[in-house]
């Protein structure tokens, strides 16, 4: 039985360009101070367009309207829990929103000078520091913009220290059950990539690690706990394989909620990392970035960093721009500076006892649904789970219903559905990761949704094929979307 | 719950970790604080901070005003906190906008295509000549010395590894537009990519045409870069570009020393394949009615992995969405007029302090410092509570003598015959 929503109405809306009108605006500029000039003379008649064909022409209260309208057919964390495996989606503290539009920090020039720029500085210095002391590394860069682009920049590290040994060697190694930013990020670095199987229980098969690693390999890429949620309990083995062979260990770390303030990457011999601030810590999603990607390094990893560097000049901050082993920049200027002030007030409002505990509740809440949801649903991997947990949809297959299904009819009793279909080495994977926000009722809630699914899997699997019912857009065809793409509207 | 899971503290959770991976002290970072000591922590760096001066500052980043129903409707929650819009049912929210995005990122650019979005301009380059490459099969990239200089840095950053060489040519000393001979003098048939930017780090307007000319009669493609999207609003749309990669910055997304921004990726409809990032395409659900979703995605990395055009997953949909929430606002006419005004200021600006270069320029331009270094002007600006432009030493050694002044919509007209006091 669904209890967690009822259908209510919700409004239609027509594109932008079709609710146009000619004169139509929504905006007010003020008197112009100086003269007017021609524009036709000031950058020459061959260079000024006549109009913007097709531009949106509406009123204030249209726009409003428009925008508002198109928001209520989200699901947002703010309407319940966003169960998505690997995706971290917590709550997204509005305390962080107002800090980052302070208006000193928001309207920062980064060309102004440094002397006017201290508060920004001391911001950047303080979560490096926070970050470098939760990842138990030496160093951080806050330049990536987000995982993918920090997994880039981690690889460029160990490339330019590598090849300052003489050999930047040939091969990245990447677990099967891995996500595709890594092995697309290493292909961009310059590397080939060798995919290792994972073990019997979903962890790098030490064996196979063994000899796979020879003098062409620079690094394994490892995600930890791993994409099933499971901590590698090998991981120190692990990492003395590959520095015995001159081989470097990155840690993609998007599943860090499961270990801050209970085990650190540098102290398990990890020797580079990314974090993902808009999952561990906090900054919200807002439908698909921005993202920042910090890098935290170990010592000898440090010399390589991009450009600039943050340095305490006596009591003032500066940045450092001779380093002659930097791999350069990667961004333009110092890095997604609004999402690092989100980062640090997640990180001072919870302090490190909090953040601790933040992270026994994540583990708390998906073992509970291990528990709760085992008996109807095939659990492929029985190593004890951290943060999420992976179930197939074993039992439900012989039946007709996969786990893009059951996702859809999740749809129907409120909730947003977890991780379809990922990690690969579980056919037909259901990723489920509720994150420390969710409390006991929404997280029972849950659990009752997805139970009451098995139920109808068995009774009326068609029924459950063909949802879901009550969202305002059926199931929608994503199959002619790619075979004729229309991307962009074209009046009629 | 902890009976449920069969322990007896939360600690028990972790007791399959080995104890050598085990932090046995707490983290050495302080206690939790309020939230209203969180907010006056940062109101005390924010006063660490440049407030209350007037700015000259441009190079990349506007002082744009931010129409409030910008922050207005990318502070719904729904738009918010919500994930990447795979799941098309619950989020048609999110790809409408983001579908009138990539249309209205057409309409300004003269571009078939564009993606939801990069994480900004300077990634967006190296994104759009590793594209080029891969569409005609050649390695070798020309990109202008007067292509913002920090974004040509990333460039290099990413060709290193890509077999992808790159080489600059140069501008004019006069004009500061493209070099163009030297530009025909350094194309050769291994060249794949010609990179320029319009208005140039310089803010002068360049020639597109005849750099398109240029690049196709060689066989490579054209690359057309903007960092002051407000430009458009007055300016000749790229047409003749193959692919435009831009910075939104100036769509209502504040400075923020430096970040978050929103770049673009827009190209002609046979490069659709080789595009990266994200696209929403538009289709039917089972009930007949118009939908959107994300489209195409076999390009991406999380079904190609290391054949993927781009290893970019997370991009900048909320900036994105600012973007949007701005060109509503300003609409046809709006952008217009804004452009226009920011013409007017520079242009009145240009009256004080005579720009070095010749060539046309929309809203910066740059200036020779007389008698002084840009460093000992910009110091005597501070005094007045202004900080000056950009000196252009750092990027330019052969302009050392010269800075890089700015003048938007938001720069009075009082402040700028201040400034010219300063120089008298």
């Amino acid at each position: 039985m669904i209890k967690k929503v009822t259908s209510h109405l919700s409004q239609n809306e027509a594109l932008l360009f079709e609710r146009s009108s000619p004169g139509k605006k929504a905006y007010q500029l003020p008197e112009l101070d100086v003269p007017a000039v021609d524009a036709a003379v000031a950058l020459g008649a061959e260079n000024v367009r006549q109009e913007i064909e097709g531009f949106p022409e509406v009123s204030e209260v249209e726009a409003i309207r428009h925008f508002t309208r198109l928001s209520t057919w989200n699901y947002a964390i703010d309407y319940g829990m966003y169960p998505l495996g690997s995706c971290t989606m917590k709550y997204n503290p509005r305390i962080n929103e107002v800090v980052a539009r302070t208006e000193g920090l928001a309207w920062a020039h980064p060309y102004q000078p440094e002397s006017l720029s201290q508060g920004c500085l001391e911001v950047m210095a303080r979560l490096e520091a926070a970050l470098a002391e939760i990842c138990g590394m030496d160093a951080v860069t806050l330049q990536p913009a987000a995982g993918a682009h920090g997994e880039l920049t981690g690889i460029l590290l160990i490339r330019a220290l590598l090849a300052k040994r003489g050999n930047p060697r040939k091969k990245i190694l990447i677990p099967d059950s891995a996500h595709g930013t890594n092995p697309a990020s290493a292909a961009i670095a310059g590397y080939a990539v060798e995919s290792i199987k994972s073990s019997e229980t979903g962890g790098v098969d030490l064996s196979a690690l063994e000899q796979l690693v020879t003098s062409d390999v620079a690094a394994l890429m490892v995600t930890n706990p791993n994409t099933l949620g499971v901590f590698e309990n090998n991981i120190v083995r692990v990492a003395e394989i590959l520095h015995k062979k001159g081989a470097m260990l990155y840690m993609d770390g998007a599943n860090m909620n499961a270990l801050v303030g209970i085990a650190r990457p540098g102290d398990f011999g990890v020797d580079v990392m990314h974090l993902n601030l808009h999952k561990t810590f906090s900054t919200p999603h807002g439908g698909g970035g921005p993202g920042a990607g910090p890098v935290a390094v170990k010592k000898v990893l440090e010399p390589f960093l991009p450009t600039p560097r943050l340095k305490r000049a006596g009591k003032k901050l500066a940045f450092d721009y001779k380093r002659k082993h930097s791999i350069g920049r990667v961004k333009a200027y110092y890095g997604n500076f609004g999402v690092l002030v989100r980062a640090l007030a997640y990180i001072q409002a919870h302090g490190g006892p909090g953040l601790r505990n933040a992270t026994m509740d994540a583990v708390l809440n998906a073992v509970y649904i291990r528990k709760g949801l085992e008996p109807y649903y095939d659990l492929p991997y029985q190593s004890p789970n951290m943060h999420e947990v992976v179930f197939s949809d074993a039992r439900q297959a012989k039946l007709g219903v996969r786990t893009g299904d059951i996702a859809k009819r999740l749809i129907d009793y409120g909730f947003h559905p977890y991780t379809v279909s990922f990690p690969m080495i579980v056919h037909g994977a259901l990723m489920i990761e509720p994150t420390e926000t969710e409390g006991k009722l929404e997280i029972d809630s849950f659990i009752d949704a997805m139970i009451s699914i098995a139920h109808e899997i068995e009774t009326d699997p068609q029924m459950v094929k063909n949802a879901p019912y009550n969202t305002r857009t059926s199931r929608v065809d994503e199959v002619t979307a790619a075979r004729k793409p229309v991307l962009r509207w074209k009046p009629a | 719950m902890l009976d449920a899971c069969g322990v007896s503290s939360p600690e028990e959770l972790f007791a399959h970790l080995p104890e050598a991976v085990r932090l046995n002290r707490p983290l050495n970072l302080a206690p939790g604080i309020s939230e209203y000591e969180i907010v006056q922590y940062f109101r005390d760096r924010a006063a660490e901070c440049a407030t209350g001066y007037a700015s000259f500052l441009g190079a990349g980043v506007y002082n744009h005003f931010r129409p409030v129903l910008v922050d207005t409707v990318v502070s719904r929650g729904e738009f918010l906190t919500s994930y990447t819009p795979y799941q098309a049912e619950i989020a048609q929210g999110t790809l409408t906008t983001i579908f009138e995005f990539q249309t209205m990122i057409c309409q300004l650019t003269g571009m078939d295509v564009a993606n939801a979005s990069m994480y900004d301009g300077s990634t967006a380059v190296p994104e759009a000549a590793m594209m080029a490459v891969r569409a005609t099969g050649k390695g070798r990239v020309l990109v202008a010395k007067s292509v913002h200089p920090e974004y040509r840095e990333v460039l290099a950053t990413y060709a290193k590894n890509q077999g992808m060489p790159v080489a600059e040519f140069g501008y004019g000393a006069e004009s500061g537009n493209l070099d163009l001979e030297d530009l025909e003098r350094q194309m050769d048939s291994l060249t794949g990519a010609v990179i320029i930017q319009t208005p140039n780090f310089f803010g002068i307007v360049e020639q597109v045409k005849a750099a398109a000319e240029i690049a196709h009669r060689h066989g490579a493609l054209l690359i057309v870069v903007f960092t002051e999207a407000v430009s458009l609003g007055l300016l000749e749309p790229p047409a003749d570009a193959d692919i435009v990669a831009g910075e939104l910055q100036s769509f209502a997304i504040s400075p923020s020393y430096g970040g978050p921004y929103a770049g673009i990726i827009a190209t002609k409809e046979k490069y659709i394949r080789q595009m990266p990032g994200r696209l929403v395409g538009q289709t039917t659900d089972s009930r007949g009615n118009r939908a959107f979703c994300l489209t195409l995605s076999t390009r991406e990395q999380h079904i190609r992995r290391e054949k993927a055009t781009s290893n970019i997953c997370t991009n900048q949909a909320l900036i994105a969405l600012m973007a949007t929430v701005f060109m509503t606002v300003y609409g046809k006419q709006g952008l217009r007029e804004l452009a226009e005004q920011n013409l007017a200021k520079a242009h009145y600006l240009a009256g004080k302090w005579k720009p070095r270069f010749s060539g046309k320029f929309f809203n910066e331009f740059v200036v020779r410092a007389e008698g002084k270094s840009p460093g000992e002007i910009n110091k005597a600006l501070l005094k007045k509570k202004i900080v000056g432009g950009l000196p252009l030493g750092r990027f330019y050694p052969e302009l050392a003598d010269s800075m890089l002044l700015c003048a938007t919509e938001m720069t009075k007209r009082a402040d700028m015959d201040a400034l010219a006091e300063v120089l008298a």
